[in-house]
């Protein structure tokens, strides 16, 4: 093991608050690989606690994996961020909570009415159709860096352009667009201003809504492709509502991998035991990928709002209040998963929730799996003498407005 | 020991492909995205320890074994 005594993540000693004390939520972490310090005490508040946002208000934040399944199943917990309620991350997200995105924020049976539509497009195998595809992509992208390095920022070099490329290849982004789509959508992710991420959306809207125009014209083939074909109970689908499809999937698909790859680098690179053992490929690449999706956590809190009052481990949660599913200490559930904190390829991760339970379940975790596999595989493979190129504690994750974590930068050498 | 039937929910099913990622012995997925099991292994659960993960994955229970009599 080689963390560092700063690297001892959410067990902090200052930890030790009175079960039921408020904790903020979200929260950064300092140890990118472990969840915030500060939700420490929530982990005693077990199966479920209470954490407050950034207006005030106080939502349940759920810990124990047995209890996130169950309400992640619960039909009584709406995904509907226009309710009542519905509990707000940041004051971004309040600002555009109304917009609403398919899918992701509908209720059955419109969002069921809603991934019916996709689901023919995200099976094993039409995933497996696009391994091709997805070796050209990280190919191409490590022979750019390798052309241009060492040393290299990962982040922008490879972990933010792989799944935006394959995004543009399963929608059907025509290839001459692809350098357009890739900084917009870099843009929209790490924009420095709300101004610049909000003019980042719109062109990318802007964009796709002239994409769907151009196809009905001269159709091609992709998902946007088949999605225009498709024949609905509402008849075809609009311009619109392709346009926030192809948002949607930019959403789900864009950064929750990118920040995967870029975390998952870090953490085997400050794992070195592990990290010889993917090497050595000892430990399958699908074993080292479930693994890190459990351990890493990404998506480290699902939102929800109560619709009825529901009783769970002795309380109530009432109808409007704010439901927040703590995936990051879920996945850590020691009744669960043995020594949760440590990464270890021998346990069955299998059961984690990074992708959620229930009827929203990533519809397209097929495809990260897919992802993930490839490009942290080819990149330890190509670049055997990958490591760091600043100290391991100068590495910044992203600060505490969203709730999907990650890397800002991860400077690297070979 | 009784016989067991293995049973996908068509209905239920919301094409995460859990079942056929864990169990792809048993489980598989029609051109329309959603799990059946596999021709032939309708009664094979005894056979292969994984569907029983299979189940557990399943994010919306649609997966179920069944005593056949």
């Amino acid at each position: 093991m080689t963390q560092s005594t700063t690297h001892t993540g959410i067990q902090d000693p200052g930890a030790t608050a009175a079960q039921g004390t408020p904790v903020p939520f979200p929260q950064a972490r300092s140890c990118p690989y472990q969840p915030p310090a500060g939700y420490g005490p929530l982990r005693e508040s077990y199966p479920i606690g209470r954490v407050t946002l950034y207006d005030g208000r106080a939502a349940w934040a759920v810990t124990g994996h047995a209890l996130a399944r169950d309400l992640l199943s619960d039909p009584r917990l709406s995904c509907d961020r226009t309710q009542p309620g519905f509990p707000a991350p940041s004051e971004q997200f309040a600002k555009v909570r109304a917009r609403g995105v398919p899918l992701i924020s509908v209720d059955d049976p419109a969002h069921n009415a809603q991934r019916r539509l996709l689901i023919p497009h995200f099976t094993l195998k039409q995933n497996a159709s696009m391994r091709p595809r997805i070796q050209q992509i990280v190919d191409q992208l490590l022979d750019a860096m390798e052309r241009q390095g060492p040393p290299a920022e990962l982040v922008s070099a490879f972990a933010l352009p792989m799944p935006s490329m394959v995004i543009c290849s399963l929608l059907g982004v025509p290839y001459d667009d692809h350098e357009f789509f890739e900084a917009a959508s870099e843009r929209l992710l790490r924009g420095q201003t709300v101004d610049e991420v909000a003019r980042a959306r719109q062109e990318l809207e802007r964009y796709m809504g002239e994409l769907v125009d151009r196809k009905r014209r001269e159709p091609g083939d992709g998902l946007l492709d088949e999605l225009m074909q498709m024949d609905t109970p509402n008849g075809p689908l609009g311009r619109q509502e392709l346009v926030a499809l192809s948002g949607m999937l930019l959403a789900a698909g864009h950064e929750t991998t990118a920040n995967m790859i870029s975390l998952g680098v870090f953490t085997l690179l400050r794992h070195p035991e592990q990290l010889a053992a993917l090497r050595s490929r000892k430990t399958p690449m699908a074993v080292v990928v479930e693994e890190l999706l459990r351990y890493l956590s990404v998506q480290n809190g699902m939102l929800r709002v109560a619709v009825e009052d529901i009783e769970v481990a002795g309380r109530t949660i009432r109808a409007g209040e704010g439901v927040i599913i703590m995936t990051a200490i879920t996945n850590r559930d020691g009744t669960v998963f043995a020594a949760p904190d440590s990464l270890d390829w021998d346990r069955s991760a299998r059961h984690h929730l990074a992708f959620g339970f229930g009827v929203h379940q990533c519809l397209g975790q097929n495809l990260a799996r897919l992802e993930l596999e490839i490009a942290l595989g080819c990149l330890f493979e190509r670049l055997p003498g990958l490591r760091l190129a600043v100290a391991a504690d100068e590495v910044r994750s992203k600060p505490a407005t969203s709730t999907i974590d990650g890397l800002l930068e991860l400077p690297v050498a070979w | 020991m009784s016989a067991v039937r293995i049973e996908v929910d068509r209905q239920r099913c919301v094409g995460a492909g859990m079942c056929a990622l864990t169990a792809p012995e048993v489980f598989t997925q029609d051109d329309d995205g959603f799990s059946e099991v596999l021709a032939g292994r309708e009664s094979a659960a005894g056979e292969y320890p994984m569907v029983k993960e299979a189940v557990r994955a399943c994010p919306v229970g649609a997966v179920a074994l069944l005593d056949e009599d």
